[in-house]
């Protein structure tokens, strides 16, 4: 569990919390450099084609960034090893792979990012009146936290896809229910924390409601630990993604996923491992790249952590 | 001490009920007729009604409810829809290979990650402390089944000398542990990449701390410090969170059976949804959850066992 490392901090320390951590996040060099990953990674998937002149233009979107259509097969060639032309071979349908893994960032970032904004939001909405409402709310929510957390959370997701059946966007509510326990957690015990703030007592001294405390006071300075927490469960919701493609509840073909191409050349370990080796390497830089980010912003988040 | 195993236990019941009966209610939403499942495009009408009724889908959900309650009391866990055998027979079968790459994979973690995490704590900031993380993150990044087919690539397909799928004949020793290698390797080095980060960053903690300085104001010497003084307190959180991995681990452990075509209770799982065996799923869902709330459990009485205050 990576949440049970970052406690709640006292309230003194969080008002300056959002400067302090803007600053340190410019000097981590190790966030920094996952940034960058990320951004890098983020626009090779967005500029895989030329989507936006040719929507302008009316056309079919021509591929940009990738050397070659990801789905036009030439069966001639199949299995091709790696070449100058195809520099990362070529599939069991003579698919270009290279460009398949540019596509196939898609479906990974679209997955990951989408899937932990709609589990951040339901947790986080979830811990947040949990925290501060107390009694017998906290009780009924925070326990039917735990019972979801007794589920491992592939076993979850597939539990959800079981139900809902196999694509995209089921895969993103599947992952996003999943990811919303373990947000809840958190968000609950910063609140907790960021209630006993003087500021709060003040605030509600001067009558504020409930609704607005939550949105003004409570939820800015919740907000810096979720931002840590979803950088590091996009890194989990695109391994999931990828683990539920490989076992064959992703997105339908031809439509390129990692998980799915791996998938496919295992049949061809033996005389092609390209097939598999390249799309698994895209999502190990991937997870690594939101991981850097997230592990040198919770470092910042963590005081006692910082010399 | 037996008052706080006592109340722990008694916490997890309704837990537990809680999520046999979350698992009750996701197979029974699940699209699609178990009855229909069982017996294929070409069942007539009339065998699909009778079949459903033999199965007592037909019944009030509630009266379901407590059949599957008193049925799992009973230890019974049904029949699969696939194959008509009892599934507890199959579950006896592949338990015995997924608790061995369990419980190898947790061994790897601990016996490599804490001194991996006292190591590079202790080496705070050093060229040795910033690669160790890297790879350490890098483990963290990699999906179990990728990880599996590296090691397959290598040590059976290059090198050919171990074999690259099978669980191996739990009866001939050699056999079974030729076949545990490279799974519990690939689960093991996942595992101990966990438990090294979170070992460093508790080491870094606990360094930190006044009785620490005080021990080597002493004139303690470095290893005595490092391994008596922090190690000792740091190993509580430690010991705690390598139970809760072993419940998070789950899912590598799945895609490692996967991978692997291992038998086990992921493989079965992964079939029961590709079959729509809804009995063999139900029954895999319940044991992985019970298997979560226990170790829930044991984690909580250690924690009581090596930390006194927590009884409290």
């Amino acid at each position: 569990m990576e949440s049970s490392e970052t406690l709640p901090q006292p309230a003194a320390q969080l008002r300056s919390q959002r400067q302090r951590l803007w600053r340190t996040f410019i000097r981590n060099r190790t966030t920094i450099v996952g940034f960058i990953l990320v951004i890098l990674i983020a626009l090779m998937a967005v500029f895989a084609d030329d989507w936006p002149i040719a929507l302008l233009q009316g056309r079919e979107a021509q591929p940009l960034l990738a050397p070659f259509n990801p789905v036009k097969q030439d069966t001639r060639n199949r299995l091709e090893e790696p070449s100058d032309v195809h520099p990362m071979g070529l599939d069991t349908y003579g698919r270009d792979i290279l460009s398949r893994i540019i596509y196939g960032g898609r479906v990974s970032l679209m997955v990951g990012v989408c899937s932990v904004l709609l589990g951040g939001a339901i947790g986080t909405l979830l811990g947040i009146v949990a925290g501060y409402s107390g009694g017998k709310i906290e009780n009924v929510i925070m326990r039917a936290v735990d019972v979801l957390m007794a589920f491992p959370s592939l076993i979850m997701g597939l539990m959800v896809l079981a139900v809902l059946g196999a694509g995209i966007s089921k895969m993103v509510v599947a992952i996003g229910i999943m990811l919303s326990p373990s947000f809840a957690r958190v968000v609950h015990s910063s609140t907790l924390a960021v209630k006993e703030g003087v500021y709060v007592e003040a605030a509600r001294s001067i009558g504020v409601g409930p609704l607005r405390m939550l949105r003004l006071h409570i939820l800015p300075n919740v907000l810096g630990e979720v931002v840590v927490l979803a950088s590091i469960w996009t890194a989990n919701a695109i391994r999931i993604e990828a683990n539920l493609s490989f076992i064959g509840l992703g997105v339908s073909p031809p439509t390129p996923a990692w998980g799915t191409m791996i998938r496919d050349g295992t049949q061809y370990l033996t005389n092609a491992p390209w097939v598999s080796v390249f799309p698994g390497l895209a999502i190990l830089i991937t997870v690594f790249a939101f991981n850097l980010m997230g592990d040198g912003l919770r470092d910042i988040l963590d005081p006692r952590l910082q010399v | 001490m037996l008052r706080h195993i006592v109340t722990r236990i008694l916490f997890s019941i309704p837990v537990l009920l809680a999520v046999l009966t979350l698992v009750f209610l996701v197979v029974r939403v699940i699209p699609g007729d178990p009855a229909e499942a069982a017996l294929g495009d070409y069942a007539s009408k009339e065998a699909v009604e009778a079949l459903r009724e033999r199965m007592g889908l037909n019944d009030p959900l509630i009266v379901q409810y407590f059949r599957f309650l008193a049925d799992l009391l009973r230890g019974d866990l049904g029949k699969s829809m696939i194959t008509g055998r009892p599934i507890s027979e199959q579950v006896a079968h592949v338990l015995p290979y997924t608790l061995q790459l369990t419980l190898v994979s947790i061994s790897i973690g601990a016996l490599l990650g804490v001194p991996l995490g006292v190591f590079t704590a202790v080496n705070r900031n050093n060229f040795i402390d910033y690669l160790g993380r890297v790879i350490s993150l890098a483990g963290l990044s990699v999906p179990a089944f990728y990880l599996g087919i590296l090691l397959i690539l290598v040590f059976a397909v290059k090198l050919d000398v171990l074999p690259a799928v099978g669980g191996g004949d739990l009866k001939k020793p050699a056999d079974n542990l030729n076949h545990l290698v490279l799974p519990a390797l690939t689960l093991g080095l996942i595992m101990t990449t966990s438990v090294t980060r979170l070992t460093r960053s508790t080491m870094l903690n606990v360094l930190s701390a006044d009785y620490v300085r005080t021990a080597r104001a002493k004139g303690l010497r470095d290893r005595v410090v490092i391994l008596k003084h922090a190690l000792r307190s740091a190993l509580v959180p430690i010991v705690s969170v390598i139970g809760l991995w072993a419940a998070s681990l789950i899912g590598d452990s799945v895609m490692t059976e996967v991978v692997f075509s291992r038998p086990g209770l992921g493989k079965m799982l992964i079939g029961a949804i590709m079959q729509r065996d809804y009995t063999a799923l139900q029954s895999v869902m319940v044991i992985y959850a019970a298997f979560v709330v226990g170790v829930n459990l044991l984690t909580d009485l250690t924690y009581g066992l090596v930390d006194p205050r927590i009884r409290h």
